[in-house]
């Protein structure tokens, strides 16, 4: 037990830790690793608490695809060495923003956590939740009954969103060559190879 | 406290006899590897180090050990150096729930599968940071390139292994291997088979996929400015990634550590030797396409991954939880 808790702190700290490097750091591509560790001891807790299925998940999606996407644009974007004005010199406009960002989301935590304290069958599930079997098994046994319209309804806000994003960045270029496999495919000598006699003095006009 | 030291000790044994046989075999698969591309293009291969040129890996890693680390004047330091010790980390740190038979696995847990899929994914970090600290534009090309490449194939895997869960039901590798005792999944999912095996190739940056390090474009890749052991460091990471590859492949569709027939002469071989076979019967597959076939172009590789691989892995989801579903051959959850 106590081995427990001292695995649980060690973690937590990590986390905190990570968590205060990303707005702290000066870099902005040290912030992202930061993040990427954070993400890692988090999802350590959840593996600790026994969530071991949302813990691999957080690692997949978050680490694998969604960091790695956040490392690309801060490469790419060239803002490797933002200055960082943060309590000296002129007065930051970002701080303020922040504040009101956060006070926000402090509000609505306590609403949300209000709420299910309130209400607590809210939580509750028809099926009913077994402990002899996996983690993963009752997320399943959960997910495609009772939540069956809120994963589909998730799913398709995700798809919306996708197609948000490949509308905001589709745009019709002109003059760029394109590859057509059918057509390569289906060539053959009688239709591209054509034999041309060349008179001397005027060459061949070949239309491309 | 005493009795988790000791636990603890036990672990650490266990470990190192883990690791000690993955790098050594690591070391025999890069000679077998080159030894293979050297007969299809009838040369000879390493023949000169030892018996049959055995021992050329330890020496080439004799040679990088010695050899001076050169760290470029205009690199991020810390994550320069940083970068091969994860590649390494993280291609080591896989094995440790790959089961070589029943009961000879350093961690039986639950959710296996989706572990070796997060570390797999894990694994491009190794190669962004590598090419970005190297604070150059061919690495940074590279590791750009390498990126786009591993994230757009991870996707076809993903739901190559929801293929091969849906028939299993349960994420713990044993019992993926157990499920086969009947029939190995290459048989129903032979098409799933052949696509986890080309992402397989582009995932760990293989010919004919191994554009982040295309000699021609791009001198080495990611890897143009590490020399010295940080160079075999990535080196190691490589192989025992393709490694771990061939593992996995041979886990989710040919029965892992399970014989081929249940019959005497056969079921008599010990289950990790078969493990091992399958394994390297594996690479062997990839050590001969890297020498049969030529590179693909980029925007031919990102044509494969999402407009061919993705829709196909999905429409055989499809099908295979139909037939699943409609011949009642779902697997039951023990309640």
């Amino acid at each position: 037990m106590i081995v427990h808790s001292i695995f649980f702190y060690f973690f937590s700290v990590i986390a905190i830790f990570s968590s205060l490097m990303v707005i702290t750091s000066r870099s902005t591509i040290n912030s992202v690793f930061f993040l990427i560790l954070d993400f890692i001891s988090v999802g350590c807790l959840f593996i600790m608490v026994g969530a071991e299925f949302l813990g691999m998940i957080l690692l997949i999606v978050y680490v694998g695809a969604v960091a790695v996407l956040f490392l690309f644009v801060v490469m790419m974007l060239n803002v490797a060495e933002q200055k960082q004005s943060w309590f000296i010199g002129k007065k930051s406009t970002h701080i303020p923003t922040g504040l009101i960002v956060s006070v926000l989301i402090l509000l609505e935590l306590l609403v949300v956590v209000g709420g299910w304290k309130y209400k607590e069958d809210v939580m509750s599930s028809s099926t009913l939740i077994l402990s002899n079997v996996s983690n993963t098994h009752q997320l399943g046994l959960v997910m495609y009954t009772d939540y069956i319209l809120y994963f589909q309804l998730a799913g398709v806000v995700l798809l919306l969103a996708m197609i948000g994003a490949i509308l905001l960045t589709f745009r019709e270029r002109v003059g760029v060559k394109k590859q057509s496999y059918i057509n390569q495919i289906s060539r053959n000598p009688s239709s591209s190879i054509e034999l041309v006699e060349a008179k001397s003095n005027q060459g061949v006009k070949v239309d491309d | 406290m005493i009795e988790y030291l000791q636990i603890l000790g036990q672990e650490i044994y266990k470990i190192i006899f883990l690791l000690v046989p993955i790098l050594v075999s690591v070391a025999m698969i890069v000679w077998l590897d080159r030894r293979v591309w050297g007969l299809v293009q009838k040369r000879r291969g390493p023949n000169v180090v030892g018996p049959f040129g055995l021992f050329q890996t330890l020496a080439d890693a004799l040679k990088y050990i010695f050899k001076e680390i050169i760290i470029p004047a205009s690199a991020n330091k810390v994550v320069f150096i940083l970068a091969p010790i994860v590649t390494m980390t993280l291609a080591l740190v896989a094995w440790a729930v790959i089961p070589m038979s029943e009961n000879l696995v350093l961690a039986d847990i639950n959710v296996g599968i989706l572990y070796l899929f997060a570390v797999s994914s894990l694994g491009v970090y190794g190669i962004i940071m590598g090419g970005w600290a190297s604070n150059s534009k061919y690495p940074f090309l590279g590791a750009i390139r390498s990126a786009a490449q591993m994230v757009s194939y991870e996707v076809s895997i993903g739901i190559i292994i929801i293929n091969v869960l849906l028939c299993v039901g349960s994420l713990n590798l044993n019992e993926i291997v157990i499920a086969q005792k009947e029939l190995w999944y290459v048989i129903p999912l032979f098409p799933m088979f052949v696509i986890f095996f080309i992402s397989a190739l582009a995932e760990t940056n293989r010919p004919p996929f191994d554009l982040p390090e295309a000699e021609a474009e791009l001198v080495a890749g990611y890897q143009t400015e590490y020399s010295g052991m940080m160079y075999a460091m990535f080196w190691l990471g490589e192989y025992a990634n393709i490694l771990l590859m061939c593992a996995m492949g041979s886990i989710l569709f040919l029965g892992g550590w399970l014989p081929i027939m249940d019959v005497y002469p056969l079921n008599a071989i010990p289950a990790p030797l078969w493990m091992i076979l399958k394994i390297l019967f594996l690479f062997l597959l990839f050590a001969l396409i890297k020498a049969i076939v030529p590179r693909y172009r980029y925007d031919q590789l990102m044509r494969l991954g999402w407009k061919i691989f993705l829709p196909f892995s999905l429409i055989y989801l499809v099908l295979t939880a139909s037939f699943l579903f409609y011949f009642d051959k779902l697997p039951k959850v023990s309640i």
